[in-house]
């Protein structure tokens, strides 16, 4: 197990690898000269802007989203919560092809914050309402009873307690920022990782892109340092035994009209114009769009990779989820964090690093090994999360009893512990499927010639603007990811105990 | 504002969720000053009783004063954070994200003068260590956290200290003591003083005044010996200790039953009524004519447990402690003797 653990571990290093290698490589006088040029400082200025924009944006609408449908009496708020959940199911590039179908003119900075939080607010809505339903409403009382009137509460008590969501939440916001590509790509607003695929496109990988990664790199570790130092040492345990009491819900009064502006306005954005964007592209198609041949090849390309994908990330993160619950250690936590840290660098990253190892190292470049094994590196944080939570929900003691039974270490755990982890398995299994499915700068840049997936097929197709041909591939997009974001939506609801 | 005569007045307070009567017109006065406890069985209505003081809840009905200010009446209802009540929750429901310092100080306006002196002489007052100052909640013991608590409610001066069960989570060594300490720093602050809670032999020794309330109404209130010895029904009685209860006939003041004659009030009336009386009022003695028999004891060391067979009605059993130091054989008789006077239980009472 424990081998087995610091192998993928030291997998997941080889996209750092790179970055220091090619660091080195390159040598400091043409790294310095291609980092320190206008161009990397007008990248700089784009990503720092769109990052200053959208995190802060997201918070507040996700705070403000989530008090409303937890905490007052608007009306129907269980569906405005589950609606403020929904646009995750619609990968972020649907949402600029939605957008710029109905304004062709939106480019730059102002259409990259609209899309991205549109987007990826979801991502801080879920935290946010999971940790307001934790929270426990006799700490308002005390408040109250200190004096406070309500907005003051919500500001000195509830707010404060919402830290760690917020933060977590703004980290993942930021990451994904950082490292999409398809999104900014279509509102032509350039970043790091537009820029480096474009430097692919066109030159492969010379030292240009690879220098543009240090620094989108560089970005990420910076995000996460803020993070770490915004979170604090703080722990928000709740004090006391016992199930809280059911907060009251806020009464809205004659204000619920205007407040429900906000969730009809969102919804209308993040869901409402990528889906009409894609039914009415889908009306105007007509029969035409669905091409059968194309669509069910792509369909069983990306079945393929996403099903293959996951079996792969689920098996490589078993010794690492296992070591982590029943041995934890420095060294296992070690191998934690620097997966964790390999795990939020950018598919476009990853995707360098891969097609550099592969051309010099193993003549595997351009086939399905090298994608998979993207995938893989990309998605091992998410099959881990959901595994490692369900082991640790396996007693131990199961699978010494099946040793005491006469079966050797490995068989009792396949017995015991592996067998009661299975839908911890299947869920994370689904969830790098789902990541699979929409993935696009990895999947573009390392995929086989000839493959095309969903998400490919979408790409090309709006490349060409013939946004009708690809709506088909857009709409099982979304159909496929629906599931599972009803899933996460009922899961942190689970998780809060209601 | 501490200075003016302040004492809380309940008022026909009605409050119901749903179908649920919680309070069913219950009216209370505590005089300035005084500690009041609120006894009763759970689900009797006693935490929506303070929750209703402190302005968390609306009444639906009644009428609810604190020294000559109106805080709820006819449905309208002072918000808890305008009305100057102190409030210490069951598990103290400090801050988790804040330290003990920034706890006590919560309700002082930040640009109080003196501030840090005051929370320090706070914690002072509530005998914490000054070098806790910079604790978090969670590196508290129980009884810390309680202390906390209750300095962050004192820190604002309150006319009406409210006590939600704050000693229910602390185990028995560290609640009686605890107990005492908050009884005396609330009495030396002079502050009128709630406390609900669900264990009798807590709310006969903190307070002045017993207030017990059952499926939403107040049954009896007065003083602990009052609600103790002359409770106004069985239930009142069973609930703040075990009780004996017999049909006695009453003539001139002494009631007879299975006892014996027992004395009761000299102006009781005559006939058949219902007498009451504590285990602790009868004593035990060996007499080969007497109207009890032991079946069985339990030796505890200090004291010593019989079960006494009253041969005068049948069936009838009293659990009897006394002193370890008598020893009474199994099968023997004895003479049961009765001190002070049993209390008369109203009609339909058995």
């Amino acid at each position: 197990m424990r081998a087995t653990a610091l192998l993928v571990s030291l997998a997941s290093l080889v996209p750092l690898g790179f970055v220091a290698a090619v660091t080195i490589q390159t040598g400091w006088a043409t790294a310095s000269a291609l980092i320190w040029r206008p161009r990397v400082g007008e990248l700089m200025l784009n990503t720092v802007l769109l990052v200053g924009c959208t995190v802060p944006l997201s918070a507040a609408l996700a705070v403000a989203l989530a008090w409303l449908t937890e905490r007052t009496d608007l009306p129907g708020r269980r569906v405005w919560a589950w609606l403020a959940v929904a646009p995750l199911a619609i990968p972020a590039f649907v949402h600029s092809y939605g957008w710029i179908s109905v304004a062709p003119g939106l480019h730059g900075l102002p259409a990259g914050v609209l899309i991205s939080v549109a987007a990826y607010a979801g991502f801080l809505y879920l935290p946010v309402a999971a940790a307001l339903r934790r929270l426990d409403p006799e700490l308002e009382y005390a408040a109250a009873s200190l004096g406070l009137p309500p907005g003051r509460v919500f500001l000195r008590v509830v707010l404060p307690q919402l830290r760690l969501a917020i933060c977590g939440g703004s980290l993942l916001v930021g990451l994904h920022l950082l490292a999409e590509y398809g999104l900014f790509g279509m509102v032509r607003f350039d970043t790091f990782t537009t820029a480096i695929v474009d430097q692919f496109q066109s030159s492969y990988n010379g030292p240009a892109a690879n220098m543009l990664a240090v620094v989108l790199v560089a970005c990420c570790m910076a995000l996460l340092a803020f993070e770490a130092s915004a979170r604090g040492g703080a722990r928000y345990a709740r004090l006391g035994a016992g199930a809280p009491r059911a907060p009251a819900l806020a009464r809205l009064g004659r204000a619920r009209i205007a407040w429900l502006a906000l969730p009809v306005l969102f919804s209308a954005i993040s869901v409402g114009v990528p889906l009409l964007t894609l039914a009415r592209w889908l009306v105007r198609g007509g029969a035409g769009v669905w091409r059968w041949g194309e669509i069910g090849a792509a369909l069983g390309q990306t079945l393929l990779l996403a099903g293959v994908g996951a079996v792969l990330t689920t098996l490589a993160s078993v010794a690492m989820a296992w070591l982590s619950v029943r041995a934890p250690g420095r060294l296992q936590r070690l191998l934690e964090a620097e997966n964790y840290l390999a795990g939020s660098l950018p598919g476009v990253v990853v995707a360098l690093a891969l097609v550099t190892v592969t051309v010099h190292a193993a003549p595997i470049y351009q086939t399905a090994v090298t994608i998979l094994a993207a995938y893989v590196l990309l998605f091992l944080p998410r099959a881990m999360l959901s595994l490692r939570a369900s082991i640790a929900q396996a007693p131990v003691e199961l699978e010494q009893a099946a040793a005491a039974l006469g079966r050797s270490p490995g068989r009792a755990l396949w017995a015991t512990t592996m067998r009661l982890a299975a839908p911890g398995a299947a869920s994370g299994m689904a969830l790098v499927a789902l990541g699979i499915t929409n993935e696009l700068t990895a999947t573009m840049m390392l995929a086989p010639n000839g493959t095309q997936t969903l998400a490919t097929m979408f790409w090309s197709y709006s490349s060409e603007i013939d946004y009708a041909a690809a709506a088909p591939y857009a709409l099982i997009m979304v159909l496929s990811a629906l599931p599972l974001t009803w899933l996460l939506h009922a899961q942190s609801r689970r998780v809060a105990g209601r | 504002m501490k200075d003016a005569p302040a004492h809380l007045l309940l008022d026909g307070v009605q409050k119901r969720f749903g179908a649920v009567v919680a309070l069913d017109g219950v009216g209370l006065r505590a005089a300035e000053g005084s500690r009041t406890a609120i006894v009763g069985p759970s689900g009797s209505g006693k935490t929506t009783l303070l929750r209703v003081v402190a302005g968390f809840e609306a009444p639906d009905a009644g009428r609810i004063m604190l020294g000559d200010r109106v805080m709820a009446e006819g449905g309208t209802s002072v918000p808890a954070y305008r009305r100057g009540i102190g409030v210490v929750a069951q598990d103290g429901a400090l801050f988790p994200h804040l330290d003990v310092r920034d706890n006590i100080g919560f309700g002082l306006p930040r640009d109080t003068p003196g501030r840090e002196a005051r929370v320090a002489a706070l914690m002072r007052m509530v005998e914490l260590d000054l070098a806790m100052l910079h604790r978090r909640p969670d590196e508290l013991s129980g009884g810390q956290q309680q202390r906390v608590a209750l300095a962050r409610a004192l820190a604002r001066q309150p006319r009406l200290m409210l006590l939600d069960e704050p000693f229910s989570a602390l185990d028995t060594g560290l609640r009686a003591s605890t107990r005492h300490a908050v009884a005396e720093v609330l009495r030396r602050a002079g502050i009128t003083t709630v406390l609900v809670t669900h264990d009798q032999a807590e709310a006969l020794s903190f307070a002045d005044q017993v207030a017990v309330l059952r499926n939403g109404r107040l049954e009896q209130a007065g003083t602990p010996q009052e609600v103790y010895f002359r409770p106004v029904s069985r239930a009142v009685a069973e609930f703040l200790g075990d009780a004996v209860v017999l049909p006695a006939t009453v003539a001139g003041g002494v009631a007879e039953c299975a006892l014996g004659r027992v004395a009761v009030a000299r102006d009781a009336p005559s006939g058949a009524a219902t007498i009451m009386l504590r285990p602790e009022q009868i004593g035990l003695e060996p007499d080969t004519s007497g109207l009890g028999e032991v079946g069985a004891s339990e030796f505890a060391g200090a004291a010593c447990t019989y079960v006494v067979r009253l041969l005068g009605a049948a069936g009838a059993v009293l659990t009897i402690r006394q002193p370890g130091t008598l020893a009474l054989q199994v099968g023997m008789r004895v003479r049961l003797v009765v001190s002070g006077t049993a209390h008369m239980l109203g009609d339909g009472a058995l």
